[in-house]
């Protein structure tokens, strides 16, 4: 393998945290766009040069830059995520953010996905330089149900993330909605329904509800897509296709620590691998470290046995959080992992967690982290 | 008529405090920016013609809310980027 770059999207702009290929030797950017909320920064893995940043500043609408210079330079999407026009007299939504970025299908060369606050699915043809809605989302007559719209969501709006194609069929997509539920469409968006089955929602009142569970991470292994590992706000679950029913594999991790967290991350080659991040879901939700105590877990089954990774991490009263995007693993052997903090810290694993490292401290808030492997 | 551009919007108007804008209504003002300017409206104005909440427009010193606002040639348009928190 070559080198790689961590791309880091922060509250006050972006950074890529460039490694070499022993991964020994880090070298942190200047800060890109700097006070610009950046939500998400995904390079296309399939032309390994387009890079797309979803980000807004406190004064300014949403929009996505794109980059095809690995980061030097900068340019607008032409046409930015936006809700359609409401007819006159209704109230139409406006896209408060983007949140998530999904480069498309591997055979849809120029096709991406990025999924807004509040919940809407967007598609790119160009590369990020003109977007339109998905109208059998955004237009699905139970979108408003689907969402919650009206109700009080997540403190900084309901999102629509976790969006996966399937590696065999790029008419096979899922979403997910937090909160909201997750969701599958077969014939590239323009049918949904609901797929949440065996998922709890312990703030809904009712019993196996069909749909606004709260989904905080769902991942696909592209080499067993019939699997899914979803880490949700009532727990850590996997489901098997075709059968579409989540089992709580969170159940098998240690009670002390729970399995509430936001961030799942799948090891490259091996399917029953998995990674999560344990946070704080008891009483007020601190959605910090357990006991201020932060570690990694992983399952080497499947979610069968779960095994905490902690070696090199602070061993007390380490406060921060790990949100949904701020945690990903590269393909080298062994595979390495990378997270970020939300008090502005970058983690790194050499050796698939067993042992971690401070890369970079004093960074903003951090919202993601994706790994990029690079040609040289 | 003459536009005042805060700090954050420069990087569309070349590093220019002051440009120059024609229409009759403020909407049409702002759509003539948005075609000397790309992508200046989208940052400011959402897509159902909503004045962005961190976003304050004045026409000759008077605050508007609506883009259906008269104009004159002449009048001056200020855009102010309002406070928007840490």
């Amino acid at each position: 393998m070559g080198p790689l770059a961590v791309l880091i999207g922060s509250r006050k702009g972006a950074f890529i945290l460039r490694g070499d290929r022993s991964r020994r030797a880090w070298k942190l950017s200047a800060p890109i766009l700097l006070g610009n909320i950046v939500h998400h920064l995904v390079l296309d893995p399939r032309d390994g040069r387009t890079m797309l940043m979803a980000a807004r500043t406190g004064h300014l609408g949403p929009t996505i830059f794109r980059s095809t210079d690995m980061g030097r330079s900068w340019k607008e999407a032409r046409r930015p995520p936006a809700f359609p026009w409401a007819a006159e007299g209704q109230k139409g939504l406006v896209v408060d953010h983007v949140f998530w970025l999904s480069p498309g299908h591997p055979s849809e060369t120029g096709v991406w996905y990025a999924g807004s606050s509040p919940p809407g699915l967007f598609r790119s043809d160009d590369g990020g330089v003109t977007w339109e809605g998905v109208a059998g989302f955004n237009e699905h007559p139970m979108r408003s149900s689907w969402v919650g719209e009206g109700q009080q969501g997540p403190p900084d709006g309901a999102t629509l993330h976790s969006i996966l194609i399937d590696p065999r069929d790029p008419s096979h997509i899922y979403l997910g909605i937090s909160a909201g539920g997750f969701f599958e469409s077969l014939d590239r968006g323009a049918g949904w329904k609901p797929l949440n089955k065996g998922c709890r929602a312990d703030f809904i009142p009712i019993p196996d509800p069909e749909y606004g569970h709260d989904p905080h991470c769902v991942r696909l292994h592209p080499l067993m897509p019939d699997r899914l590992y979803h880490q949700n706000h009532c727990g850590i679950y996997r489901m098997e296709r075709p059968e579409g029913r989540w089992i709580r594999i969170g159940d098998n991790m240690p009670k002390r620590v729970g399995d509430i967290g936001f961030p799942m991350v799948l090891h490259a080659r091996d399917p029953d691998t998995v990674w999560v991040f344990p946070m704080d879901g008891t009483t007020v939700w601190p959605r910090v470290s357990p006991d201020g105590k932060p570690a990694a877990y992983v399952t080497r089954n499947a979610g069968r046995t779960w095994r905490r990774q902690d070696k090199g991490l602070p061993e007390s009263q380490a406060w921060f959080t790990v949100k949904r995007q701020a945690m990903a693993a590269d393909a080298h052997e062994p595979v390495g992992l990378y997270f970020g903090t939300t008090s502005g810290e970058i983690w790194g694993s050499r050796d698939e967690g067993e042992k971690w490292i401070s890369l970079v401290s004093h960074l903003p808030e951090i919202y993601s982290v994706e790994v990029a492997e690079l040609s040289r | 008529m003459r536009v005042y551009v805060p700090t954050p919007l420069r990087a569309y108007t070349g590093k220019k405090a002051k440009v120059d804008a024609e229409g009759s209504t403020l909407g049409e003002a702002l759509t003539d920016l948005d075609r000397r300017h790309p992508g200046f409206r989208f940052r400011i104005i959402d897509e159902q013609d909503g004045i962005r909440e961190h976003i304050k427009i004045f026409v000759n010193q008077q605050q508007v809310r609506d883009l259906a606002v008269p104009l004159r040639g002449g009048d001056e348009i200020q855009i102010i980027c309002a406070l928007s928190g840490g």
